[in-house]
């Protein structure tokens, strides 16, 4: 059948796109995914694991929240998903099943509202996701300075910060590029460090 | 077009009806984890129910996660896992588990890098 041979072997990995509502991350998705970006949704009931405030959220309470994501086949047993988070920060439950084992996230921004994503480099940070900033440009038009960029999101000088557009298949393939060599650099950094 | 609204909808009624309203599985598996279908789910013989056939369906051909599963079948994350384990536990389904990267997930450090370095090579030939 269309088994792969060795399916001991078959295994898949995630990137997670975050950013602001509307900043463009399904776009984001939709450019360099193999299918149409499908959406997921998840119910926080009184039943959910993994929620560390349950208490706080009244019995039989049902939020629902969205994510959209896409899907690139890296080879025949390894699939690559990319998982746009929920827009909101207040679903914080979702967050933490969407980053655990993740490669990375990329962090999208849209400058005219840089505030909408401090909570989300707050939240990688703190669970040490190793993530990257992308400014979307939005008309093609580069409106600020990256140090400019950088210095108000207060992000060190480690993190790759780009501009890209996400509506560029080749754009967006060149972030995902970027984001996987800075996870690989950094484990190449600790290994020699431990070494 | 907005696919992922961020407002709650609330518009699903007993979603766990299918799962005789379980919502907790026999298993966990990853949002990723990708998902199969056996030759034992594929024979048609062991199925019990209209949302196993879809499953088994869905997973013979190329390999499917459990969103893309709970997407296509346009139902909440916590059914599909639900059905899903449910499955692999009668040895319907095969669940290929995701490579974690995360320090906490006590991965294999080598593991990961070579999966890392492949994952580049793929994105680079996109």
């Amino acid at each position: 059948m269309n088994s792969p041979a060795d399916t001991s072997r078959v295994t898949s990995a995630k990137i997670v796109i975050a950013g602001g509502f509307g900043v463009g991350k399904t776009t984001l998705v939709g450019s360099v995914s193999e299918i149409t970006p499908l959406t997921t949704e998840a119910i926080m009931t009184s039943a959910s694991e993994g929620v560390d405030d349950n208490n706080l959220v009244p019995d039989k309470s049902t939020t629902t929240v969205a994510m959209d994501f896409g899907r690139i086949t890296i080879d025949q047993d390894l699939i690559l998903y990319l998982f746009g988070t929920p827009g909101q920060t207040r679903f914080w439950f979702m967050w933490d099943e969407l980053v655990r084992g993740a490669i990375g996230a990329i962090v999208l921004v849209d400058t005219r509202r840089l505030a909408d994503c401090f909570s989300v480099i707050d939240f990688f940070e703190h669970r040490k996701l190793p993530y990257l900033v992308a400014v979307n440009c939005f008309d093609g038009k580069q409106l600020h300075d990256l140090q400019d960029i950088r210095d108000a999101l207060q992000v060190s000088q480690d993190v790759p910060l780009m501009y890209t557009d996400a509506r560029n298949r080749e754009s967006t393939k060149q972030v995902l590029i970027k984001l996987v060599e800075y996870v690989l650099s950094m484990r190449r950094t600790r290994t020699v460090g431990v070494g | 077009m907005v696919l992922g609204g961020d407002e709650p909808t609330g518009s699903l009624v007993r979603p766990y009806a299918v799962t005789r309203g379980r919502t907790r599985p026999q298993l966990e598996i990853a949002l990723e984890a990708l998902v199969e279908t056996t030759a034992r789910g594929r024979s048609g013989q062991f199925l019990g129910g209209r949302e196993q056939k879809v499953i088994v369906d869905l997973c013979g051909g190329r390999l499917q996660s459990l969103a893309e599963i709970a997407a296509r079948m346009e139902v909440p994350l916590g059914v599909a896992r639900v059905l899903v384990a449910d499955m692999a536990a009668d040895g319907l389904l095969a669940v290929h588990e995701p490579t974690g990267f995360s320090d906490e997930d006590g991965a294999d450090e080598s593991v990961g890098t070579e999966l890392l370095e492949r994952v580049l090579s793929g994105l680079r030939r996109l």
